[in-house]
């Protein structure tokens, strides 16, 4: 009776570690499949992005097609109006995350709030450059930065919002409780305990939603359109990287194609600089 | 009371007194720095944050339906079953961009969430401490990528190399098989539903993985170890113990990157071929998905019902997120009447 | 909590000063519409901003992006392949006028077939892209050509995915010719294709071309140029065999009579040296101008190319228009007025 008993229990965990050993290396398997993606695209990107860039590329201006030029519209277009866009849409995405999690979380505004939120990280960017075209652009009656900024940012809220909900959830009671028995107010435990301890999260939440503003062609097309020529004005039409990379990209002419890839070589090395600065500045803290 | 003696003392003088009755009387408790209104406003904030985001949805629902009224008038509900697209004859119906949508964020989650599950399971378990900050980083770095990148390189590097190494070998294998045949027939061109999910696969992973590899970390420590410490494999404590803690934050990380495959334009515009059949439901076929057909014919449309029949496109669209969202919403109100029940 | 919320409110003043300290600089004029004609228009107003200072933004989202915008007067002026007839612009108080010309090339990728040898009419294209005509060694095809090894394979066609004007002159030409594709398919800058995988702009088209064996597409003939594709040559109403170039666009434009009205589609244009399947392609703007300073100086912009732009042209491979229709171009311009009913001046 108890050598077979034992046979048994052997024999279930050879079993469970074989699941084990199989669910490892299947896990190693992914990790390995999503870096090969990533090596692959990134080594096209840098082959031909490298190519292309030169001190003009920082300098010049987008230029007609066989001639020499730079990106230097497009890039000051993009920063302006990436940073516009994340600075009016983080904070209302922040408080809104705040109310989720914080007020009322069973309340059927939050509820509501939430699943109505879902609803909008799903809207194909192009229908929310339409809607800022509607309501903007035909207003107003010209193409301009400030709709380019308020499409990007009605991109940047949902994602700030879901995650910052997440991440505030996941911050232990235990916390939140000692900072109300030391008599702090709501708004104090929020702001200098919750999110502080939730910071990381919210950060990665706003760096995904500026990875994603950041290459976002369609809601651009028909809100800040683009510009052939610098402006430092926002109620002009603007030149980005994405729309500009959009039209070189599709063109026959090399020039356009090689400062287009250059583009895509500065949207992703920025973002990339963009998650490790925050990731260095939040380590510091802790 | 209590400062009668001292008072008898110095009763002469005044400001000595008044200092004494300050030393001996302290002044009574100051109020908390910021009152109650502090609060209030900031729950004001927060609230007002909270509809703004309502009446956003609202507002743009709103005027994708005001500009979609003539088609809904026109087509009703019969938009949603009918396969003609003709601009020319002024004759629309969604059917073919429905099911490409479908179909092409399906695949994607297919591939992207076990590969994201394993993914954030080796960040979190398995990788030695030195690896995980840079491994982190590289996969996010999928996602700093633009999305017309993803086209482009979908089109020009990756079509051509699935169309030569997957596409023809399977036709290959299949030719004569009576079903599966058919799922594979088409030209191997490296474009259509199977290239537009795969791309759209590999553009989710990073916001799958992130997400879950985030949740995944601040699983409480204490939980996990004592899992361990009972005996269980990784393996059991990742799917026994922290994937049940962890749920919401995991459905919540695969809805966002749902959402993102669902609601991509241009990588998926790129390799799906735009033609608007379903003759065929071949996964090498081309077809058409609603966000490559806005992206396409949206400059071009005229005012009249081909406009409006895109602008219905894009409610359906939403319709489709809604569905998904409340199937979503009830698989996770199901797992949480199961917690704490034998498994 | 501090950076996360210093941070954002530095940058958002940086951003903001530098946005409102938009230097009162030179006028901007802004347009939008036809890809076919970006390329020529971007070069023009680097050359015009060189000379004058004065920037002219045209912007390509498409023909009825163009007519759209102009029609909701967000941009100066609108550029359309397709021209409007005249009883619509006068419906809208527009007016419409040519700028330079060009040609839609069927190009091909069959291994062995040299770019300009095959041929093909009209009928044949129409039939191949109705799906009729589904193989390279089709009777059809072989009576045209004959001595060219012709592969015993299927056609894979490729057109435009999105909405074009290339799409329209091409549509335009088939619905003249072949009666089946009239009747079944029609013309317009997006059709009901009947066959066909959609490739995205005429990059895409391109690329698919150049990667599909035995694949056929049309894409505008600076692409053809630029890329060195391998083109066919087509069959005129003449009933001569011509090859795409400058000098087969010109014929075609010099048939038609652009005295009476700018609306002219040179598909299929008699002449014995015509391309059949050229085009030109139209500024729009508003009859009456509630900005007068806008419209003159985009009618100087435009009258600064006709005089100055030709060789930028050339050298992108587009055809300008010829001497005696710039006269009329400006002649019409006269009835472009202000408020008041002057005319906008342009000297």
């Amino acid at each position: 009776m108890n050598a077979s008993a034992h046979q048994l229990k052997l024999a279930k965990f050879a079993y469970r570690k074989r699941v084990n050993q199989v669910a490892t290396g299947l896990a190693l398997a992914a990790m390995s499949f999503g870096l090969f993606w990533l090596f692959w695209i990134l080594w096209e990107t840098i082959l031909l992005g490298l190519g292309g860039l030169s001190v003009a590329t920082f300098t010049q201006m987008t230029p007609p097609p066989n001639d020499e030029g730079g990106l230097a519209n497009a890039i000051y277009g993009s920063f302006v109006m990436v940073a516009l866009a994340t600075c009016l849409g983080t904070p209302i995405g922040v408080m809104a995350g705040i109310y989720l999690a914080e007020f009322d979380t069973k309340s059927w505004l939050a509820s509501i709030t939430r699943f109505v939120n879902d609803i909008l990280l799903s809207a194909p960017s192009i229908v929310i450059g339409l809607f800022v075209y509607a309501v903007v652009v035909s207003r107003f009656k010209s193409f301009s930065g400030y709709a380019g900024v308020l499409a990007l940012s009605l991109l940047v809220i949902p994602v700030v919002i879901r995650t910052t909900e997440n991440m505030l959830q996941l911050v232990p009671a235990g916390l939140r409780e000692a900072a109300y028995a030391l008599g702090a107010p709501k708004w104090k435990v929020i702001l200098s305990i919750t999110l502080k301890a939730a910071r990381t999260g919210v950060i990665t939440g706003v760096l995904l939603a500026v990875a994603r503003i950041a290459g976002e062609t369609a809601p651009l097309l028909f809100t800040a359109l683009s510009n052939q020529f610098w402006t430092s004005s926002l109620s002009e039409p603007m030149a980005s990287l994405p729309v500009t990379i959009f039209k070189f990209a599709m063109s026959p002419y090399e020039n356009w194609q090689k400062l287009a890839w250059a583009g895509v070589f500065i949207i992703t090395a920025t973002v990339l600089g963009l998650n490790i600065l925050a990731r260095v500045l939040t380590r510091n803290k802790i | 009371m209590s400062t009668t003696l001292v008072h008898d003392d110095f009763s002469s003088n005044p400001s000595v007194t008044q200092s004494v009755r300050a030393m001996t009387q302290p002044p009574p408790v100051k109020r908390a720095r910021s009152g109650p209104w502090a609060d209030l406003v900031f729950g004001w904030l927060a609230k007002g944050a909270a509809l703004l985001t309502l009446c956003l949805l609202l507002a743009i629902l709103a005027s994708l339906t005001i500009s979609a009224w003539p088609a809904i008038e026109k087509y009703g509900f019969s938009f949603l079953t009918s396969t003609t697209w003709d601009p020319v004859k002024e004759e629309f119906g969604g059917l073919v961009m429905i099911y490409g949508t479908l179909a092409t964020s399906f695949i994607a989650l297919l591939i992207a969430v076990p590969v994201s599950f394993g993914i954030a399971l080796f960040l979190t378990e398995l990788s030695p401490a030195w690896l995980k900050r840079p491994l982190g980083t590289a996969i996010e770095l999928l996602a700093a990528v633009p999305s017309i990148v993803y086209g482009m390189w979908g089109l020009l590097v990756f079509g051509p190399v699935l169309a030569t190494y997957v596409q023809q070998p399977v036709q290959a294998a299949f030719d004569g098989v009576p079903y599966l045949g058919a799922f594979v027939s088409g030209p191997p061109v490296g474009i259509g539903i199977l290239s537009a999910g795969i791309i759209l696969a590999i553009m989710i992973i990073p916001f799958i993985a992130a997400v879950m590899r985030d949740v995944f970390e601040v699983t409480p420590p204490l939980l996990k170890e004592s899992a361990y410490g009972l005996g269980a494999t990784t393996w059991e404590v990742v799917s026994k113990v922290v994937l049940p803690y962890t749920k919401t934050g995991v459905i919540g990380g695969i809805m966002l990157g749902l959402g993102r495959a669902i609601g991509e334009t241009m990588a998926v515009t790129f390799v799906i071929g735009n033609f608007n059949q379903l003759d065929s439901l071949s996964l090498f076929q081309a077809a058409n998905s609603i966000t490559s057909a806005l992206a396409n014919e949206f400059a071009e449309a005229g005012e009249g019902l081909h406009q409006a029949s895109l602008m219905y496109l894009g409610l359906v669209l939403f319709f489709i997120t809604f569905v998904i969202l409340s199937l979503s919403k009830l698989l996770l109100a199901q797992l949480r009447k199961n917690e704490g029940s034998k498994t | 909590m501090r950076i996360a919320f210093k941070l954002p409110l530095l940058s958002l003043a940086l951003a903001s000063t530098m946005g409102f300290s938009g230097a009162v600089g030179a006028q901007e004029i802004t347009g939008a519409g036809a890809s076919f004609p970006a390329p020529i228009y971007s070069k023009w107003a680097s050359e015009y901003n060189k000379a004058t200072g004065v920037k002219v933004n045209y912007q390509s989202i498409g023909s009825g992006g163009g007519i759209k915008q102009i029609d909701s007067k967000t941009v100066d002026f609108g550029a359309s392949d397709a021209p409007l007839t005249d009883e619509v612009l006068k419906a809208k108080g527009q007016m419409q006028f040519p700028t330079v010309l060009g040609g839609v090339v069927p190009v091909i990728n069959v291994k062995g077939i040299e770019p300009g040898q095959l041929k093909l009419t009209g009928t044949v294209l129409g039939d191949i892209y109705l799906g009729k005509i589904s193989r390279w060694n089709d009777p059809a095809i072989v009576a045209l050509n004959p001595g060219l090894a012709l592969p015993d394979a299927a056609i894979a066609q490729v057109r435009r995915a999105d909405g074009s004007g290339t799409t329209f002159i091409f549509t335009n030409y088939l619905s003249k010719v072949n009666a089946e594709w009239k009747s079944k398919v029609g013309e317009g800058t997006a059709v009901n294709w009947p066959v066909g995988a959609g490739g995205k702009g005429n990059e895409g088209v391109a690329a698919f071309v150049s990667r599909l064996p035995n694949s056929m597409g049309y894409v505008e003939y600076s692409y053809v140029k630029q890329n060195k594709l391998n083109y066919a040559v087509m069959q005129n109403q003449a009933g001569n065999f011509v090859k795409p170039d400058d000098e087969t666009f010109k014929a075609a434009a010099a048939g038609a009579d652009w005295s009476k009205s700018f609306y002219q589609i040179l598909t299929n244009q008699p002449g014995k040296d015509a391309w059949p399947i050229s085009g030109a392609t139209f500024i729009l703007m508003h009859l009456k101008q509630d900005k007068p300073a806008s419209a003159t100086e985009t009618l100087k912009f435009f009258n600064w190319a006709y005089a100055n732009g030709g060789k930028s042209a050339a050298d992108l491979d587009y055809v300008p228009m010829p001497p005696a229709v710039v006269a009329a171009i400006q002649k019409s311009w006269g009835e472009i007025k202000d408020g008041a009913g002057k005319p906008v001046a342009f000297k």
